[in-house]
């Protein structure tokens, strides 16, 4: 017995000191508690931008700049409660944001710093904050994909409130939890006041729209036909394209862009802010411009499919331009009225 | 214990914060009431689901002569090996349309029933079968002695397991929002994605907290006092195999159906989605980096979640009353609230109280001992139990101190148990997304975060391969769990 006793405890000592090496050798350089100072040639970013879309782009920056990232990745959504939660003790040089609402969220908390004029001021007025905390670096146009053997162009819809319409009734595909669909709801309470967003949601409802979890599952089930149509952002037909190991002119889902300025044409925008605390780092302004310098304005332009902000760059070649686009005339400011448009979306039953 | 309370606390501050008014806006609605309702449905539904496949399974495999039965213990357990959002994802990919509380329910049976299976197959494994031999000789047929004997036999076990996946129903992420099944936790990640608002999300979760204490305290009525069905001397002995004859063929089937349902269908999807894509992932040095992260980080959870249920384990086995149950039942409070509620509660307790701690992988290992111990207590009070207290009684009659009778006598007698809880903290720490998400090291990647930040740009080929990665390693302990359960030994008779 006694043999067998002392075995089981080394055995059992054996495995506690295992794991515990095991995790301290892991923990030598990449668990940073060295928040960072100004000019050391290092930021952290939170990107709530996926790390497959920018991880090759802060590589490059890295090459220019001689700047190391260190980059948190979680959903946007996710990366604004964080930094709330942190509030002055973050760790966070800049905040990478998928959606203008987010920056919003963040910036309110009185938690950006002021950019630069010379930096705000490079981008057009329309992509940015009216006080200067967070400027776009790329933009996203709100498009109707649709099944180009399922639905032919003479019967697309000239607005998205027609979709209301009982001839869509089960074959339009929304992502109602998605930050682009609350930014969109939030356009057409902007443009046409309360009501209106009410009753499109109501009758959006009652068509019994195809639910998904998020827009790329809508364009995936656009392409392979189970709906028909599906109101997105327009670059996700990129990625999938991209996955499928084609262009986006050898999908079965193609893209409509509302015409006349209709609010199913908002352009939103995928932006950056900087805390308060990296005012003064040089390394992180350094950031900020690159991302809209020309290397970066083109990356998103041909690797995440997006458009640029900054006049000059060309669009990626399955898009017009986004010069042409009818867009809605909605200042993206006022996008950060989210409640209102969050108790509407929740009233709508279109979520849990 | 502070530990389980953290996310607590942490809910209190935030839900007062909110004031009366906003948490009587969020609460006093007839949404809140369906998502009560539907989240204990469902829980209700899968646990019953689970109880009936977990406990047949168990029986087929250890009490009947069943061809292949090794084989079928390994195939029963492996589901704990898959993430319920890699098998819901299979799902909506192979059954178009898919969605809804039925699908989930189904899903959700099919990845959790192991939690029933594997200590249920223990228990009938080690079950002493003179009580059975003394019904039979009472009069008592077969099926008579199954339920008036065996059933009650395995009743703590089942009970255990059942728990844990009612629990485990309620805070589940995955499978509810590919599925869109409107729960309680769907809603709160809902909440945090609709306005960015942690606040309604964080005053949704306090219910959540309170469906929870309804459920436990229900648990805890329907428990039967010094139930404890321990093998105490005479040699280890096997209860006699029923012979099923003709129906051997059906139960096969039936067996084999779940495993092609739980596992197959996962696997094929996954080789399908490899197949169609283009994307690859990264390069190997990634992957095993990946890989590396994810073991250590979850080896590091498991140690820090035994370390602290060893004590509770001990005292819940050693020291019934009061005081245990409620340190025992606080442990699975926070077993019930979603990932990311955990992890906002822990920057929390990272920023205020240990910020050399934030963001490194000791807080995301605290934050899997918050999640994961109601798993490490169970199966370390469970070993406890059924090693006669008589032993140490003994050895301090014999002259020897606490301390010396812990380290020569409860130690090794726990230590199945302690292998068993390390294992399941291990393979669910792999698993799990939403925390990893909030608190790992900055710049840190595992396997679970590669696969989400894959499949969220609709890179699947790219996913599949970590995927399958994560299941393999997460194969390892359940098959450490088959064979503790005894369900691998040669007959020995």
């Amino acid at each position: 017995m006694s043999v067998s006793v002392r075995r089981s405890t080394a055995a059992l000592v054996a495995t506690g000191l295992l794991a515990f090496s095991l995790v301290a050798c892991g923990s030598g350089e990449d668990d940073a508690a060295d928040p960072g100072k100004p000019n050391d040639k290092k930021i952290t970013v939170y990107s709530g931008r996926n790390e497959q879309l920018v991880k090759p782009l802060l590589e490059k920056f890295t090459q220019q700049t001689g700047i190391t990232v260190q980059t948190r990745y979680a959903t946007t959504a996710q990366l604004a409660a964080q930094l709330v939660e942190e509030g002055d003790r973050s760790r966070a040089d800049a905040f990478l944001a998928q959606d203008a609402g987010a920056l919003g969220t963040v910036a309110k908390r009185g938690m950006f710093t002021t950019l630069p004029e010379a930096t705000s001021a490079k981008v057009p007025e329309a992509y940015r904050a009216r006080n200067g905390q967070w400027v776009g670096v790329s933009a996203r146009a709100r498009v109707l994909a649709y099944n180009v053997d399922q639905v032919t162009a003479d019967q697309l819809p000239a607005s998205v409130f027609e979709l209301t319409d009982p001839k869509w009734r089960g074959k339009v595909g929304v992502a109602p939890t998605n930050a682009s669909f609350q930014a969109f709801v939030t356009a057409i309470r902007v443009q046409h006041g309360e009501q209106k967003a009410k009753d499109f949601l109501a009758g959006l409802r009652a068509n019994e729209p195809q639910i998904r979890d998020n827009n790329i599952k809508i364009v995936e089930d656009v392409h392979g036909g189970a709906i028909q149509v599906g109101l997105v952002n327009h670059y996700y037909l990129g990625e999938i394209a991209k996955e499928h190991g084609t262009t986006p002119d050898g999908l079965k889902a193609k893209l409509h862009f509302f015409p006349d300025g209709d609010t199913g044409a908002l352009v939103n925008v995928a932006g950056v802010g900087v805390l308060k605390r990296s005012a003064q780092d040089a390394d992180t302004q350094t950031f900020v411009d690159y991302l809209l310098g020309a290397e970066a304005q083109a990356y998103f332009a041909e690797q995440t499919f997006e458009y640029p902000v900054m006049p000059g760059v060309a669009a990626p070649a399955y898009v017009p331009p986004l010069a042409e686009l009818k867009v809605p005339t909605i200042d993206l400011n006022d996008l950060d009225t989210l409640d209102a448009t969050v108790a509407l979306i929740k009233d709508s039953g279109l979520v849990p | 214990m502070a530990v389980a309370l953290l996310p607590l606390v942490y809910l209190a501050v935030r839900t007062a914060e909110a004031g009366a008014d906003r948490i009587a806006a969020e609460l006093w609605t007839e949404r809140v009431g369906l998502l009560a309702l539907r989240s204990l449905g469902l829980a209700a539904v899968v646990t019953v689901a689970c109880v009936l496949l977990g406990v047949g399974a168990a029986f087929l495999v250890t009490r009947t002569d069943l061809p292949a039965r090794r084989v079928f213990a390994v195939l029963a357990a492996l589901p704990l090996a898959v993430p319920t959002y890699i098998a819901g994802f299979a799902w909506v990919s192979t059954v178009d349309r898919l969605a809804g509380f039925w699908p989930a329910a189904l899903v959700l049976t099919l990845c959790s029933y192991p939690y029933v299976f594997l200590p249920v197959a223990a228990a009938l494994r080690g079950a002493d079968p003179a009580q059975e031999e003394v019904s039979r000789s009472l009069g008592r047929g077969g099926w008579q002695t199954f339920t008036a004997v065996t059933l009650r036999q395995i009743r703590p076990a089942t009970a255990a397991g059942a728990l844990l996946v009612a629990l485990y129903v309620l805070s589940d992420f995955g499978a509810v929002s590919i599925l869109r099944a409107d729960t309680f936790t769907r809603a709160i990640f809902v909440a945090f994605d609709l306005g960015f608002d942690r606040t309604g999300a964080l005053v949704l979760s306090s219910v959540l907290v309170a469906l929870t204490v309804l459920l436990l305290a229900g648990e805890t009525a329907s428990r039967r006092r010094g139930a404890r069905y321990a093998r105490l001397g005479g040699a280890r002995r096997n209860a006699p195999r029923l012979r099923l004859g003709a129906a051997r063929w059906p139960a096969l089937a039936a067996l084999a159906g779940v495993a092609a349902l739980a596992l197959g269908l996962p696997a094929v999807s996954l080789a399908r989605r490899l197949a169609a894509g283009v994307s690859r992932p990264g390069a190997l040095a990634e992957v095993l980096t990946a890989a590396g992260n994810s073991l250590s980080i979850s080896l590091a959870g498991a140690a820090l979640t035994m370390l602290l249920a060893l004590p509770l384990g001990l005292l819940t086995a050693r020291a019934p009353g009061p005081l245990a149950t409620v340190l025992d039942r606080l442990a699975y409070l926070a077993h019930a609230l979603p990932g990311v509620v955990i992890g906002l509660s822990l920057i929390f307790f990272g920023i205020t109280v240990a910020y050399p701690l934030y963001q490194t992988r000791w807080l995301l290992a605290l934050a899997y001992a918050t999640l994961f111990l109601p798993l490490a207590v169970g199966a370390v009070a469970g070993a406890a139990a059924q090693s006669p207290p008589a032993l140490e009684e003994v050895a301090r009659s014999l002259g020897r101190g606490p301390l010396a009778v812990l380290r020569t006598v409860t130690l090794p007698l726990t230590l199945p148990g302690i292998g068993a809880g390390a294992a399941l903290v291990f393979l669910t720490g792999m698993k799990e997304l939403p925390a990893t998400l909030l608190l790992r090291p900055t710049g840190t990647d595992t396997l679970a975060t590669e696969l989400w930040t894959a499949t969220a740009v609709g890179a699947y080929a790219a996913a599949a391969p970590y995927a399958a990665l994560l299941v393999a390693i997460s194969a390892l302990p359940t098959w450490l769990l088959v064979a503790r359960g005894g369900l691998l030994d040669k007959e020995d008779r």
